[in-house]
This record gives structure tokens, sequence and C-alpha cells, in this order.
């Protein structure tokens, strides 16, 4: 059988981490995705502007490049800001950049900019008929959102939103890198300790795999509700 | 070449980060990446083509393999495949008394390996859904010509998936350029090693990675400006006639 040469706690502890952390990262790009396609739909020339710089740069560079710039230059920013509070205003505030927080903003601001594509292609096929309809029912544009665009729009994204969640899953790994005791991580510090790097990387796939096979049936339970009333498409 | 030493000296006179000798790191990054990823679309890309044609195969044992090799591909994180790579390959029964072994136990070839794998499994996917997608009607054509399965493949189905799956192998090309990155893990010097190593030698995080991320966003641009010119080419006949 399997032996993990007692790795095995720690490797399920960096599977946690890594759930945990592609779950925030979801929730967190999902929100800068909506916001970003609202920006990038809004008729301000500076939000829309703002919106398709940020998609075009995020999109244009590789995660790996723009999580070292955060994590490494993050922590920088940071201490100058609270350098400049202390000197200015003699207020003394020192924010440690931890590494879990880093990887999730990270990470989050990466796919919210994939996200915000995803949105905005989601809404512009809502059919303009149905708010219309809701305007007439005298509907506030909170509750349209809430009741017509969202659900209406949800049925569209689907696909996409479930492909940028594998990519989203899979770009995890990389946060070993920068310091986080994920998964990936634990598995190559064991592969060197041990000699044995097929003991613990392919437990590790199958672990990506078993990941994604879930979520893969998941999205499909959602795409049947979502697709509800509009027979198949 | 000495006036434009010159004029670089000049350019970069009083510059601590960005000196002559730092811009040949990020320049033999450069050549380091676009070696790899060059090598490893175009390996990814022959070895596709068949794997994409067995992947539509009538018969089970001959298409699950292939779509059991492109799921694990694509299931699993780029890292962790060349993390199995590039340590395992040590273990590999015979290997180190082959005559791969002095190119094997380089980081380059085991990352080469590694991106060929992973860039391949995706491509059979799109080639797979472009063959899919060809009308039923140009291959019942084809055969009320009198032409093999073969010729079929060769003069009907494979030309014409090739331009549907272009837009795709596009985003494919483009994503490989930035998963390159990841080989800076393995200590390979590409653009990312270049840029982690001006950053630990002069702690200027801001200055050495946005430098490798413009270098990468030029990159991104030439390679979707390029993509779209060969989409306007090849796929002209698609166009709507009376488009602005």
């Amino acid at each position: 059988m399997l032996d993990l040469q007692g790795y095995g706690p720690r490797l399920l502890e960096g599977a946690g981490v890594t759930i945990q952390l592609a779950v925030l990262s979801l929730i967190l790009a999902v929100l800068l995705g909506l916001l970003t396609a609202s920006a990038k739909m809004s008729r301000s020339w500076l939000l829309h502007r703002t919106a398709t710089l940020y998609t075009t740069l995020i999109r244009g560079v590789p995660d790996l490049v723009l999580m070292m710039l955060l994590f490494f230059g993050g922590q920088m920013g940071l201490n100058l800001l609270t350098d400049k509070l202390y000197d200015q205003f003699g207020v003394d505030w020192y924010i440690d950049l931890n590494a879990f927080v880093a990887g999730v903003i990270t990470i989050g601001f990466i796919f919210g900019a994939y996200m915000g594509e995803t949105f905005r292609g989601a809404f512009m096929a809502v059919d303009h008929g149905q708010i219309e309809a809701a305007k007439a029912y005298g509907m506030g544009s909170w509750l349209v959102f809430r009741r017509i665009r969202f659900p209406l729009m949800m049925r569209h994204a689907l696909p996409g939103l479930s492909n940028n969640w594998m990519v989203l899953l899979k770009t995890t790994a990389l946060v070993s890198v920068i310091g986080l005791t994920d998964m990936v991580r634990v598995a190559a510090e064991a592969s060197r300790a041990t000699h044995e790097p097929f003991t613990f990387l392919i437990p590790v796939a199958v672990i990506y795999l078993l990941i994604a096979s879930v979520s893969e049936w998941i999205f499909a339970r959602l795409q049947k509700r979502y697709n509800v009333g509009f027979g198949e498409h | 070449m000495e006036q434009l030493n010159q004029w670089l000296a000049g350019l970069l006179e009083g510059n601590v980060i960005f000196t002559p000798q730092t811009l040949a790191y990020y320049w033999d990054g450069l050549v380091t990446t676009t070696q790899l990823v060059f090598l490893s679309l175009l390996i990814g890309l022959i070895l596709a083509v068949p794997l994409a044609i067995l992947r539509g195969s009538k018969h089970r044992w001959i298409k699950l393999p292939v779509y059991f090799y492109t799921y694990v591909f694509r299931g699993t994180p780029l890292l962790v495949q060349l993390y199995i790579i590039y340590y395992g390959v040590v273990f590999v029964d015979g290997i180190q008394e082959s005559f791969l072994w002095p190119l094997l136990r380089e980081a380059f070839y085991p990352a080469l390996i590694a991106f060929t794998l992973n860039t391949a499994a995706y491509t059979t996917e799109i080639f797979h859904g472009a063959i899919k997608a060809t009308s039923r009607g140009e291959i019942e054509a084809a055969r009320a010509y009198g032409m093999s399965q073969a010729l079929t493949m060769r003069r009907i189905i494979l030309p014409s998936a090739f331009r549907r799956a272009l837009p795709a192998y596009g985003n494919e090309v483009i994503f490989m350029l930035h998963a390159s990155a990841i080989a800076s893990v393995v200590t390979l010097m590409d653009i990312t090693g270049a840029a982690r190593f001006v950053y630990a030698r002069y702690y200027a995080p801001f200055e050495a990675f946005i430098f490798a991320a413009a270098i990468y966003l030029c990159l991104t641009f030439a390679i979707l400006y390029l993509f779209r010119y060969l989409e306007k080419r090849l796929l002209a006949h698609l166009k709507p006639l009376s488009g602005n």
C-alpha cells in the first residue's frame, strides 16, 4: 500500500489549504467579476476604460509573475504606506501580509478579470424584453437585478464560470512557490526529503482530479437548475 | 554594435537596477522562454493531430486511452506535472546510463517534456472538437467522389478542422506562454527567472516584476495579432458578405 512516511497528515492539511484558498478566491473573483462587468457596460467613460485596462493587463501577464509582484511588492508597498502614516500622523501601525490572505487576494484579483469577461458576455445575452417587462411591473433596479437579470445571466455564464473555476483550481498550485504550505508544497518537500517523488506527487495529482470531477458534477446540476424553463440547449 | 552599446550606456546612465548586465539577464530569459514555448508548441502540435484523430475513433480501446491522457493532463496543475517529471526522471530505470542522461540532467529538457505533454493534451481536445464539428455534407460529398477514409481525412476534414480550431489554438498558445513562467521554479532562467534574480539581488520587486510583466504583455499582443491576421486570411470565406 501507499506509504506516506509520516507525511500523510501534513498532506491532508495541505489539501485543506488548497480547497479553502480556491473557494475563497472564487468568491472574491465572482464579486470582482460582477463589478468589472458592470463597469464595462456602464456609460461612464472612466469606469469603462479602467475596467478594460484591468482585464487587458491581467490577462496579458502570467499568473506567477502577478503573484510575485503582488506578494513581494505588496509587503513593500504596505511598509511604505505605514511608514508614511507614522512619519506624518504618528500612527504606529504595522500590517504583516499573511501568505494565505495574499494568495486569496492575488488569485481573486487575477480571476476577477476572467470572470468579468464571462459575466459581460452573459449579461449582454439576456433578452432586453425581460428587463423591460420587469420595469413595467414596477420593479426597482436592485430588484430587477436580483430577480431577473442575475438568474437569467447565470444561465449563460455557467459554462464560462465552470471553466474559470477549473483553471483557478489549478492556479492555486502556484502559491506553493511564494511560500504557502498547500498540498503541492508539502508533496514537493517530501519528494526532495525522501527521494520518492511519485509516492507524494501522484496522490496530489489524483486529489486534483477528484476535486475537478466533483466540481464538474456540481456545475452540471447547477446548469440544469438555471436552465429550467428553457428546455435543452 | 559599438554605437548601440554607447546608446544603451547613455540611456541607462545613473540607473542602479537596469544596468546593461541586468538587461542581458532579461534578454537571455527571453531567449529561454521563446525556445521553451516554441519547441513545446511545435512538438505538441505534431503529437496532437494523430491523437485527435484517435480520440474520435469508434473503437473504445483506441478512444479511451487518449481520453484518459487528456483528462489527466488537463485536470492537474502543470506545476505538479513538472515536478513529477523533474524529480522523477532520475528514477526511471537505466536512464542514468542512457545517452539521453546528459540532456535530461539539466532542467530545460524535463521542463520541455512536461510542457509538451501538457499542450499536446489541450491541443488534442481542441482539434477533436474541431474535427467533430465538420459538417456531414462535406464528408458525404467526399465519399460520393469515391475518396477513401484516409483521403477524406487529409483533404477534407483536417484542413477545415484546422481553420475552425484556429481561435481556440491561439488561446492555447498564449496560455502556454504564460504557463512557461513556472519553468523558473525548477531553476531555469527564463524571463520570470531573470526577474526573480533581479528581485533577489536588488530587493526591487516592482522594477523586477513589472519589467518582466511588460515583456510578457508585448509577447502576448504579438501572438494575439498574429492569430488575428491568420484568422482574417484563413477564415475570409466565412465572413459576412456585407460586413463593415
